[in-house]
């Protein structure tokens, strides 16, 4: 096997969606034959207020380059209000990973309902061509978890 | 001040309103106070200080306290106060097992920042309110009361007791020229490069000895996370940089929206890392997102987290704003 | 005795760093001392000592074990020591120095720990006279002298000069490594200092705590008495004082899971923490007063039984000056020591 050693830089997506709306919106994409990258990585939550702040920063440390979470839209939870709550948790740790100088374009929340198989497509391209450009994550990395 | 409050507490020990009080104990300086508990009229008479020196917030042993048998008098500062609010609101506290009796504060003269202006072998100091006066192995030296106080005390928000059943001294305002986020602004100013070189010179000292997480009136878990073997991040050490951004991180997410800005996380760092301006970016990004939220301020308002508007910002304002925004 | 210009100090760096690598205690950013690697431009710190300890040099909070692989079902185990080279400590003082000799007593013991031996084989401790001690010194008490540090070399900053002596082969091997830069010179200016700093001593407020009472008295008396609950009462439980002492040794040793094998690592642990020296049958100190008494017996009772009546403190201060609650080793030995 021939080992390319100028391969270019493909980051590790990793993407939190909730059960309801935006992994059937994932599977709609897919049942269309939607092109997205395959570097995103689907975890899939009951809700996005399942999300704790510590998975986001769990994937940044075993290797993510991005991570993204998805939800319903807010009004349409399923659990009536958990995207809500969901939301101003992620704004404040979005702005407190800024605070710290890691580069804000690595984190993102979108809202995907299950008909919008084209938006989570679209999200995930323009998501991913992001974090492309920003490279690896190096500054919320642990040195411990890369594979040598 | 000290007299009126010793005496007060003979009172209250006497007539039998409570059984044992808090407050603090002089230690083998004039400046190291230890928060203590005591039981009889000798006891206090003996060890009891209140001066510029008590900068331990005692609002977090009474979540113990409360529990014990009887009810206990418990000396606080305006800004123990606030904590102390916020801990009854969550039940932690059992308001009706304690006396709160409101002492007034001027600021706490803190012994590290005097040592910081090159003082060696401090041996006592004293307070007049004005100025305060070191005695020192290498001879003695005044300065004034303002130059000596801590991180705390030198950004204080509000000399207003918010929760008392009786007060000695004034009562005061809430200081809404408050400077407390100026650092963080100049901070937020910054280049994120910046920034991240900033935090990792600070958080690149932290030695996880875990006082920020222990002394802080709203770290009241009864196991916390980063003890628990099976949350995957029990590591005891600041093994990688991770791990300190990763502590700090969640640390001061897990008090947001009730974090009172007591300031206890940085006084007590051995690494002199300014905590406390961590848990002030989250403060101040709720007064911006979410209104102006003061927790500890009342004991029946919603936590920011613990609610929500329809109409609330997305997460995208946090790259759509430009830095010091 | 040998000495040089103060003002040629870099140029002794320099030279060190140029063999070995060489580390120094200097001012941070935020303006306290911590032990940096030298390099061109950092500046000896003229802080009394630094925030941590010495011990880091040999007793690291951290250190890398071992290193776990899977393949198939074999386990692969993977020894990620790599020869560790020559260093050298300069600017220890002396209560740090004799830290060194507590810590030998527990890693140089049958069976010998490989890690901390190898760091100290390949460590040359330079150590400096103290001139100006601060108030929470208290190192006399257990029979050090500030003044004249052990150490492989010693050294003394006195009139513009820095005077230097060797006391072992290391500290010899150090002196002949910079020795185009030294002269010989008689240790008057030394001697001078030595007086002027114990006289200095001599008025510490914890000059003359007496420890006599941990040695006169039984284990068990010392350890049922009732002092320990008053005594721990506002203890937060936090691990400051354990974490800034140059003698504590307590670790723990922990498997981290990489997602591509197994890190198994050894961390500083505290008595101070709930969880420490837990099994799976539970924790045999269940309370805050059995953590903070575990501590202090430690360091006054079981180790000078164990170690011909040495105790397992230095008198460094750090954790005087350091708990958030101003409760302190000082104050214990006090405080047993009133009620003889």
């Amino acid at each position: 096997m021939q080992v390319n050693e100028n391969k270019e830089f493909r980051p590790l997506i990793v993407a939190f969606c909730c059960n309801w709306c935006s992994y059937a919106g994932a599977d709609l994409a897919g049942t269309n034959r939607m092109n997205y990258p395959a570097d995103v990585k689907i975890i899939r939550v009951p809700c996005s207020c399942r999300v704790n702040p510590m998975f986001i920063l769990r994937a940044f440390q075993r290797g993510a380059d991005g991570v993204i979470m998805c939800g319903c839209h807010p009004g349409d939870c399923h659990y009536t209000s958990g995207n809500y709550f969901a939301r101003r948790r992620m704004t404040l740790l979005f702005s407190m990973l800024d605070f710290l100088g890691i580069e804000k374009e690595r984190t993102r929340v979108e809202w995907v309902s299950a008909a919008e198989g084209a938006k989570f497509a679209a999200t995930m391209n323009e998501f991913v061509e992001t974090v492309t450009k920003l490279g690896e994550n190096k500054r919320l990395e642990d040195l411990r978890c890369k594979k040598q | 001040m000290q007299e009126a409050v010793i005496n007060r507490a003979k009172e209250l020990l006497a007539d039998g309103t409570v059984n044992r009080v808090a407050g603090w104990k002089t230690g083998e300086f004039s400046f190291d106070t230890t928060p203590a508990v005591f039981t009889s009229a000798e006891e206090l008479d003996a060890d009891f200080v209140y001066n510029d020196f008590c900068a331990p917030n005692l609002s977090k042993y009474l979540v113990k306290e409360s529990r014990k048998e009887g009810k206990l008098l418990v000396f606080l500062k305006p800004c123990d106060t606030y904590s102390f609010n916020q801990l009854v609101k969550e039940h932690r506290i059992l308001r009706e097992n304690v006396y709160v009796i409101g002492v007034e504060c001027t600021g706490k003269v803190d012994a590290e920042t005097v040592k910081l202006k090159g003082i060696k072998g401090i041996t006592s100091m004293e307070s007049d309110g004005e100025n305060v006066t070191i005695h020192t192995l290498y001879g003695n030296k005044v300065l004034p009361k303002s130059e000596t106080l801590g991180t705390k005390c030198a950004t204080c928000k509000s000399k207003k007791h918010v929760a008392y059943d009786e007060l000695i001294g004034n009562d005061g305002e809430v200081d809404e020229e408050s400077k407390r986020f100026e650092v963080v602004e100049k901070l937020e100013a910054m280049t994120p490069d910046e920034r991240y070189e900033f935090w990792r010179g600070e958080l690149s000292r932290c030695i996880r000895c875990n006082a920020c997480r222990n002394v802080c009136p709203a770290c009241t878990c009864e196991s916390c996370v980063f003890d628990n073997p099976d949350s995957g991040i029990a590591q005891k050490a600041a093994a990688d940089s991770f791990e300190e951004n990763m502590f700090h991180i969640i640390r001061a997410f897990h008090v947001t929206g009730r974090c009172t800005d007591c300031g206890e996380c940085t006084r007590v760092c051995p690494q002199n890392i300014p905590l406390h301006l961590l848990n002030r970016k989250y403060i101040k990004d709720i007064n911006k997102f979410y209104g102006d939220f003061q927790a500890g301020a009342d004991t029946i308002s919603k936590a920011p987290l613990n609610d929500y508007t329809f109409g609330d910002c997305e997460p995208s304002i946090v790259y759509s704003r430009g830095g010091n925004e | 005795m040998f000495r040089l210009p103060v003002e040629r100090l870099d140029e002794l760096f320099a030279m060190v760093s140029a063999a070995q690598t060489l580390y120094i205690p200097a001012d941070g950013k935020d303006s306290r001392a911590h032990y940096t690697k030298w390099e061109e431009g950092i500046k000896l710190s003229n802080a009394l000592n630094t925030v941590r300890s010495a011990k880091d040099f040999f007793f690291p909070q951290t250190t890398n074990l071992c290193d776990f692989n899977k393949k198939d079902k074999e386990i692969e185990i993977i020894d990620n020591r790599t020869e560790s080279e020559d260093f050298v400590v300069f600017g220890v003082r002396a209560c740090d120095t004799r830290s060194f000799t507590i810590l030998d007593k527990v890693f140089l013991v049958d069976p010998v720990d490989s890690y901390y031996a190898t760091r100290r084989e390949h460590g040359t401790v330079v150590t400096l006279a103290c001139t100006e001690p601060e108030e929470t010194c208290f190192c006399g008490v257990f029979g050090i002298d500030a003044a004249s540090p052990e150490g492989d070399a010693a050294c003394w900053i006195a009139d513009g000069y820095l005077y230097i002596t060797a006391n072992t082969e290391k500290g010899e091997k150090f002196i002949s490594l910079v020795s185009s830069l030294l002269e010989e010179s008689s240790d008057e200016a030394v001697e001078a200092q030595k007086k002027a700093t114990a006289e200095i001593m001599s008025r510490l407020p914890f000059n003359d705590i007496d420890t006599s009472y941990f040695r006169k008295n039984t284990l068990l008396e010392i350890f049922n008495s009732d002092h320990w609950k008053k005594l721990s009462e506002a203890c937060i439980g936090c691990g400051t004082c354990t974490f800034v002492c140059p003698t504590c040794q307590c670790y723990d040793i922990k498997d981290y899971d990489t997602g591509c094998g197994i890190k198994r690592y050894r961390t500083w642990d505290s008595c101070m923490y709930s969880d420490f020296t837990k099994t799976a049958g539970g924790n045999p100190r269940t309370s805050q007063v059995e953590r903070f008494r575990q501590r202090f017996m430690h360091k006054l009772v079981y180790f000078p039984d164990n170690n011909n009546e040495e105790f397992g403190c230095v008198g460094c201060g750090r954790c005087i000056s350091r708990c958030p609650i101003s409760m302190n080793i000082v104050k214990v030995i006090k405080t047993f020591g009133e009620v003889q």
